[in-house]
């Protein structure tokens, strides 16, 4: 019960956060989406890198380092540490100033007055949305579930109580919870519905703000508790390193070559995820930029590394899992190795990190309101104050249909662990768009319509090629990491565990570099964008450069 | 200077594919495998890079269109009281 105990706490804190932002509030709808481009330096900094710590983030990379080795830290924290603070340096500072000049709010809202195409926007709002939604409701999954298992029922003998319940028309004994998946869930989606509702972006931010410091300060103090009561981490990484099965784990064995490199085309995905690109719109001044990209790499180490660490470590002390049970390795070896308020603190800091699909939630809900509402009309009939209110309205409905999905696809997440996989290449391979907008004049919006089409049919044909190898992973023999999936095709498409690739390449990669060469080739087979387009967002360097009215 | 920096950057691109520590499964001081240390490294070199990028290549009229905006705002509150 004591886990419980904290995390109610924690949810209590954080609610009232976001009732203490929306006492800041000015009532306007820049306050309300983008907090009026007011955040200082630190809070921009932790709230900027707290959007990207969700759980399929951290506990993933514990779970896949269990599996695969200390590869993982390179795949995914030390490439972030580079790629996500240089596309910060030189987007998100930019976007920063045109915003500020113009009003954007959204990167829909910039591609739509840089290239002078409604339609372009609306398309891009589209796909943002689909790849969005799997994070909302793997948050809701996540938080039913985090207090399912923080609240066993346990008798007088201090063992779990069992109950027989019927899973897919079978019986089965599960343990007896204080708080079922659908309450757990209903609470959580209550709680961040709540201080999204009230606070906006700037309870968002303060939100992430203090999930991030939780995360890192709980982190470190767990790291050393472990390391106490498990008498050391060299004698792990001794055991480790004299078993036959486990010692590839402390090198690259399990990670081809070609799947390491084409990993460093993922972290592109950062600055085309809204709720980044629109973060960077709410700093107070450029110069709060300068901290956070130079701050970002360590924070993201101070994160990964003992995630990692322990993923390592979970191989010798919680030896058998299988596939589906790895991402638990972190709550189960707190568990197992330390006291139950360190488990319940713990629990605290697992779910901020589900929580984190708040910004997702905040991201959308300004994109509907700005891209759609606003850009269709709705404004300027209805007024600042019925947008923000139709937000608000958009939050809710939107934790609602999260709800239901998650309560109805109880025990699925692998479906959206396996849409937000696809995501991050959808992304990923948007970044052409957004770099050919921002760096290229001679960039258009038929250039931009053929790289955002291209994204789409190559995500439906990975996933339809993800779902037609399926059954080929059974096939696979111990040290072939690999299998092809047409024969006469030779090693085009291969699918391995981790899923399809490309002559061994992650399919981001063909993603990202098509979506280039049909942004050049679309842009210089149609007509130059207008002077009045370049010279407004390309003036000379020695032109007058004010702010003008959007 | 703009180019020793750029090219750092790229060099330090290259450098993530660490292909000589592959194999190894070596540990640093018995408590941290060498791959691992490796990356931890490259994050701390890439906030070096950042420090360096920041000092050397910053998009300085991003300031000065800030300190002309800001001139705008305090001139027009002057005016209006």
């Amino acid at each position: 019960m004591i886990p419980a105990i904290v995390v109610f706490i924690y949810l209590a804190i954080v609610l009232y956060i976001g009732v203490f932002a929306f006492r800041k509030g000015k009532n306007s709808s820049e306050d309300y989406f983008v907090a009026s481009r007011s955040l200082g330096q630190w809070v921009f900094l932790l709230s900027l890198f707290g959007t990207n710590m969700t759980a399929f983030a951290i506990l993933g990379s514990s779970g896949l380092t269990y599996s695969r080795g200390i590869g993982v830290f390179g795949l995914m924290a030390s490439a972030s540490a580079i790629v996500i603070p240089l596309t910060i340096f030189f987007i998100g500072t930019r976007l920063w100033s045109l915003g500020k000049k113009f009003g954007h709010m959204t990167q829909v809202s910039y591609f739509r007055d840089r290239w002078g195409s409604s339609s372009l926007g609306t398309l891009i709002f589209l796909v943002t949305a689909v790849m969005l939604v799997p994070y909302i409701i793997i948050g809701v999954m996540g938080g039913g579930e985090v207090m399912e298992s923080i609240s066993v029922v346990t008798g007088a003998d201090g063992k779990a109580v069992l109950v027989e319940v019927m899973r897919n028309g079978k019986a089965v004994q599960e343990h007896q919870h204080w708080i079922p998946y659908e309450l757990g869930g209903a609470l959580v989606a209550l709680v961040v519905m709540s201080y999204v509702f009230f606070g906006g972006m700037r309870g968002t931010a303060w939100v992430n703000t203090f999930q991030t410091v939780l995360f890192l300060g709980m982190g470190a103090v767990a790291v050393i508790i472990l390391s106490h009561n498990i008498g050391g981490f060299d004698v792990v990484m001794e055991r480790i390193a004299n078993n036959k099965t486990l010692a590839p784990l402390l090198a690259r064995d399990r990670i081809p070559q070609a799947e390491f490199f084409s990993y460093m085309f993922i972290p592109l995905s950062a600055i085309m995820f809204p709720h980044i690109a629109i973060m960077c719109f709410t700093a107070e001044k450029v110069s709060h930029f300068k901290k956070t990209v130079i701050f970002y790499p360590l924070c993201i180490a101070a994160i990964w590394l003992p995630c990692v660490y322990l993923g390592l470590i979970s191989a010798d002390l919680l030896p058998g899992l299988k596939p589906g049970e790895t991402n638990d390795v972190i709550p189960d070896l707190l568990t197992k190795y330390t006291s139950v308020w360190m488990a319940g603190i713990l629990g605290a800091g697992i779910m901020a990190c589900v929580m984190a699909s708040d910004s997702q939630i905040m991201a959308l809900t300004t994109m509907f309101t700005q891209d759609i509402f606003a850009h269709y009309g709705g404004q300027k009939r209805f007024g600042d104050k019925v947008q923000i209110w139709t937000g608000r309205i958009f939050i809710v409905v939107i934790c609602l249909v999260a709800y239901l999905i998650a309560v109805a696809l109880k025990k699925q997440e692998g479906i959206f662990e396996l849409a937000i996989r696809f995501a991050f290449s959808g992304f990923a391979a948007l970044a052409p768009v957004m770099l050919g907008a921002m760096f290229w004049k001679r960039s258009t919006a038929l250039g931009a319509w053929l790289a955002v089409i291209w994204v789409v049919i190559a995500m439906i044909g990975v996933w339809w090629l993800h779902n037609y190898s399926e059954p080929l992973i059974k096939t696979l023999k111990p040290g072939v990491p690999y299998v092809p999936i047409f024969a006469d095709l030779g090693e085009l498409f291969l699918r391995g565990r981790g899923g399809v690739t490309i002559y061994g390449f992650l399919p981001v990669m063909p993603m990202v570099l098509i979506g280039a060469v049909l942004m050049v080739v679309g842009s210089l087979i149609s007509r130059p964008p207008p002077q009045a387009i370049i010279d407004k967002y390309f003036p000379p360097k020695n032109a007058n450069t004010g702010a003008v009215t959007p | 200077m703009k180019y020793l920096v750029t090219a750092w950057v790229v060099l330090l691109i290259a450098l993530h594919q660490d292909f000589w520590n592959w194999p190894d499964r070596s540990l640093v001081g018995g408590l941290i495998p060498i791959g691992l240390f490796y990356h931890a490294c490259y994050a701390v070199a890439a906030s070096l890079t950042m420090l360096l990028l920041v000092k050397t290549m910053w998009p300085k009229h991003l300031d000065e269109d800030e300190a002309k905006e800001a001139a705008a705002a305090a001139k027009n509150k002057g005016a209006g009281k």
